[in-house]
């Protein structure tokens, strides 16, 4: 029986990683009676085994509840979940478009963090009733009144009806579900107008095909009906509509303001992409909804298989996850040292250590990642202009006009002890000034231009150790700058290693050389003969180490005639040469090939 | 076809610092638990073994320290032997022996009740290294004992000595090769120091108190030793073994050539019907099994034909040497061109393995380095 409109609520929840939005999503789901307490397993939402080792959620979920509320009625409540990282923000904005109201989730002992704010906005762009929650609160060092206060004059959200709550506990979680229901208001939309239905995520099954997560924002979805992607302009008969309460449930028709899933035979993730809107092909609406756009991948690594063989399982399986993630962009390439690989787009780092960790876990494949690079934007001295995504392939220095580098506006929330060591570390990334702002009296928000660059270098490593964890960073792209970059190559044997060559400003391409070339003796093993390590820019040697030649790797003894011992440490022996990539003569361990990212500068 | 057998005693006065063979300090009770038990393992494979693997050609009594225990319980231990098994004529019978633990009275008893090859620990000549290393006695002892054990009537010595210690130079090095040789004695094993898991020496090493050797000056030491040695009548036929003519370890010797021993005692091992197997380590648990009736075996894995290749080579390739290569063919029915041919190319182009007089061995260059070699044939 399909719920009148003006009883339908489109929420989400805005939380900072580990604030606890995944266990208040359980909470909501046992209290809704969803899940009985024996069903849950821990974190219903987060599917993924990946998700849930890193605590973070990267698929978004819609789940269907309902709700009696204080006022006798029957509510019908959806829960949006969304992402909590950098790296999907458009992800999150749209799943945000789909809702009328957010849950606004803070640790009582933690206060607002960057990433929080940025969603935050994000909400109120698109309208949102933000309902605060203040979590935690059964922690001894919560502090519930300051983190209120902050609320307030950080965001300037009124927080005197604020729920305090304990997702842990269960406490507030009721108080929670009737803000819900009294605070957001029902979905708008016509229920007789041309369809518009938002795609907010989509996932593969081998069985269905896509299954598109959509909100009806006008008029009606049922099985049978002929829908166009406004965006791809593509076609496809719905097979199925449904919703997952929280299991995959199919009902007759999806109505204006509800949220849940379509199927229809499509099978391609391209075709669905996210932002899209859905409508009729008989009965088309005027214009899509508004935010549509195509996403494009900050950050590109060569992924080579250890082992030349495994190529072909490499391409395989990159063609299953992209199944799966329309952001992720893979094309084949060659590396003189690494052999035939490809090289990816990714959103950002940790989309990239995604699909690294689901390649070798899942698809058991043994991996080496080259270091991760922007795009480089060249005009060669003839007026091209050309967009760079792997070092090696950067033009000579003579046929450069410029180079420019993709910079980000980098918002850093930190404890105001804290502003002179980030201040010194945005510096010394290349950052340049913008703003600096009190949020409350002991907060402060940073706001810095740097290059990305050095984002996906160490930053945030560099933040956290810095500021004791304290620090909380949020960026978004701010367009290309002019920069003095040079390419610097690395020499192994007297061979340039391809894979290991990058573009990094002059003034430290000195210090990058030599820590490089020291980062790489200690991670190359000796051999069975001395391995010269040069940096070098251009033609020029700007540091040079050197790995010894192994001089002895002998048992001394039998024990005692213990063979098997012996064997097992050959064995041990031979296994971590082969996770290691021969070179030339050259044996090279793995991580070798990110080493540029671990050198102290 | 005979057999080698070992018998593992599990007892020191103290533990070396280096050390990491099974052995307890030596406590009455536990010695007689040991031996009954001792006794009883050797009667359960009395019961089991056909004759031709109770047929013994040598006997290596190592440890542990086996001198630690009195010279009559070692005599009773091979009276035992003699009754369960029978000990071919002119066999090899070796005991260890720490030179803090012997007096000529006790080795004239272990040689009067048939030991005929005694394997010293002098390990060094040098006070400070033998204190650094935990070891119970002075090299003035070690050279008392050698005196003894002649005087007692061993005529074949074997003295263990180590290199590649921490604070080591090659200077002292030298002086104890020389010390060594002037002492005269049959064969000489030379072992480069191994850092095993978890000894206080290696733990110390890796808390920095103690520099460890640096490669190149072992590698030195090794040559070293290969040179003077070689100079005064050692043969050099195995990685860490130097012997006057005829006087090889004929029990270490089965183990390279991959040939079947038996071992006794907590955490020895055996190979036997392709079969390698280890002791469980503890006393207790070692007594335990053998009063009901069970083999003490810890773990035991049977080696496919493949596997059994490829022993052969990487133990025979320890040897100077090297592996037969008729033999090979003989064992297995297929020559080790067929099985190995790739292995042997390319370690060959590297200038790792040479072929001659029948043999493939590893080279010069390749003898400090043996476990790179090696590592390619599992």
């Amino acid at each position: 029986m399909a719920t009148p409109q003006h009883r339908i609520r489109n929420f989400c929840i805005i939380a900072h990683i580990d604030h606890g939005k995944s266990t208040l999503a359980d909470r909501i789901l046992e209290h809704t009676g969803a899940l009985s307490q024996r069903e849950m397993t821990e974190q219903f939402l987060d599917k993924m085994d990946l998700e849930r080792e890193r605590g973070i959620t990267i698929k978004l979920q819609a789940v269907r509840l309902f709700h009696k509320a204080a006022d006798g009625e029957e509510y019908q409540l959806n829960l949006i979940d969304t992402p909590g990282h950098v790296d999907f923000t458009y992800e999150v904005s749209r799943s945000l478009a789909a809702c009328e109201g957010a849950l606004l989730v803070v640790d009582s002992s933690q206060g607002i963090e960057a990433q929080t704010l940025a969603n935050v906005y994000l909400a109120l762009e698109n309208d949102l009733e933000i309902i605060p929650v203040i979590n935690k609160i059964d922690l001894p060092s919560a502090e519930p009144d300051r983190v209120k206060q902050e609320v307030e004059d950080v965001i300037g959200l009124d927080t005197s009806e604020a729920v305090l709550a304990s997702a842990k506990t269960g406490l507030g979680i009721n108080e929670i579900l009737e803000q819900v229901v009294t605070k957001i208001p029902p979905p708008k939309g016509e229920a007789t107008a041309p369809l518009q239905a938002l795609i907010f995520d989509s996932h593969f099954d081998a069985y269905r095909g896509v299954i598109a997560y959509i909100r009806v924002v006008q008029g009606t979805l049922k099985p049978g009906m002929r829908i166009r992607m406004m965006a791809t302009q593509k076609e496809f008969e719905v097979t199925e509509v449904g919703v997952f309460n929280p299991r995959m449930t199919f009902i007759d028709e999806l109505n204006t303001g509800e949220v849940g899933f379509v199927t229809a035979s499509m099978k391609n993730v391209q075709d669905v992409r996210v932002g899209d809107t859905i409508t009729t092909a008989q009965n088309p609406a005027l214009a899509p909804l508004p935010g549509y756009r195509q996403v494009t991948p900050m950050v590109f690594c060569g992924l080579y298989p250890v082992d030349t063989v495994d190529y072909e399982d490499l391409r395989d399986s990159l063609d299953k996850l992209k199944l799966n993630d329309a952001s992720l962009i893979y094309e084949p390439e060659t590396s003189d040292a690494l052999g035939f690989g490809f090289r990816c787009g990714f959103l950002g780092l940790l989309h990239m250590e995604i699909i690294q960790e689901r390649l070798e876990r899942e698809y058991g494949i043994n991996l080496i990642t080259t270091a991760p690079s922007v795009v480089y934007r060249v005009t060669t001295t003839k007026g091209e202009t050309l967009e760079i995504d792997n070092p090696s392939n950067l033009p000579p220095v003579n046929n450069i006009e410029k180079i420019e580098e993709p910079f980000v506006k980098a918002t850093v929330m930190v404890p105001k002890d804290f502003v002179g060591t980030v201040m010194e570390l945005c510096q010394g990334k290349r950052g340049i000034y913008s703003n600096m702002e009190y949020m409350g009296v002991n907060r402060v928000m940073l706001t810095y231009d740097i290059p990305l660059s050095e984002i996906i270098y160490d930053f945030f490593d560099q933040l956290k150790s810095r500021t004791k964890g304290y620090a909380s960073l949020d960026y978004e792209m701010n367009g290309y700058r002019e920069s003095d970059l040079v390419k610097l190559d690395i020499l192994l044997n007297g061979e340039v290693l391809d894979a290991l060559s990058c573009i990094v400003h002059r003034e430290r391409a000195y210090t990058r050389g030599r820590g490089l070339c020291e980062k790489l003796r200690s991670l190359i093993p000796r051999q069975m003969f001395e391995i010269p390590i040069q940096a070098t820019i251009g033609n020029k040697i700007i540091a040079r180490e050197t790995v010894k030649a192994m001089r002895k790797d002998v048992l001394a003894k039998c024990y005692g005639g213990d063979i098997s011992r012996k064997r097992k440490l050959l064995e041990k022996q031979k296994e971590g040469k082969k996770r290691m990539k021969q070179v030339g003569n050259v044996e090279i361990p793995q991580e070798a090939f990110m080493a540029v990212l671990s050198i102290e500068e | 076809m005979s057999v080698g057998l070992y018998i593992h005693v599990p007892f020191c006065l103290r533990k070396c610092l280096y050390c990491d063979f099974t052995s307890y300090p030596r406590q009455e009770e536990q010695v007689q638990l040991y031996l009954q038990s001792l006794t009883a393992e050797m009667v359960l494979y009395g019961d089991r073994l056909d004759a031709r693997h109770k047929s013994i050609k040598t006997i290596f009594v190592g440890g542990g320290t086996p001198t630690c225990l009195r010279p009559e319980y070692l005599a009773g231990i091979l009276e035992q032997v003699g009754k369960v098994f029978s000990i071919e004529q002119g066999a090899e019978i070796t005991t260890e022996a720490n030179p803090g633990t012997v007096n000529l009275p006790a080795l004239k008893e272990l040689r009067a009740v048939g030991f005929n090859r005694l394997s010293l620990g002098v390990q060094s000549t040098h006070r400070e290294l033998l204190r650094l290393i935990g070891r119970i006695h002075t090299f003035s002892e070690a050279r008392q004992a050698v005196t003894e054990a002649r005087i007692a009537g061993f005529e074949n010595i074997n003295l263990d000595l180590i290199f590649g210690l921490p604070t080591q130079t090659a200077a002292q090095w030298r002086q104890s090769l020389h010390e060594i040789m002037a002492l005269q004695p049959e064969h000489i094993s030379c072992y480069g120091l191994q850092l095993e898991e978890n000894t206080p020496l290696t733990k110390a090493v890796e808390q920095g108190q103690l520099k460890p050797c640096p490669e190149e000056e072992e590698l030195a030491m090794y040559q070293m030793a290969r040179q003077l040695l070689g100079e005064n009548g050692y043969q050099h036929y195995e990685i860490s073994n130097f012997a006057q003519a005829g006087y090889q370890c004929r029990h270490n010797l089965l183990y390279w050539q991959n040939q079947a021993y038996l071992g006794l005692g907590p955490a020895a091992h055996s190979y036997l019907n392709q079969s390698r197997w280890g002791n469980v380590e503890g006393i207790e648990e070692y007594a335990s099994l053998v009063k009901q009736g069970q083999r003490p075996v810890a773990e035991k894995t049977t080696l496919t034909i493949k596997e059994q290749m490829e022993e052969t080579v990487f133990l025979g390739l320890r040897m100077l040497e090297g592996v037969n290569v008729e033999s090979f063919q003989q064992r297995f029915g297929k020559s080790l061109q067929e099985i190995f041919g790739k292995q042997v190319s390319s370690l060959t182009a590297k200038g790792l393995l040479e072929q001659s007089f029948g043999h493939l061995k590893l080279t010069e260059k390749a003898l400090p380095l043996a476990n790179q070699v090696f590592a390619e044939f599992v």
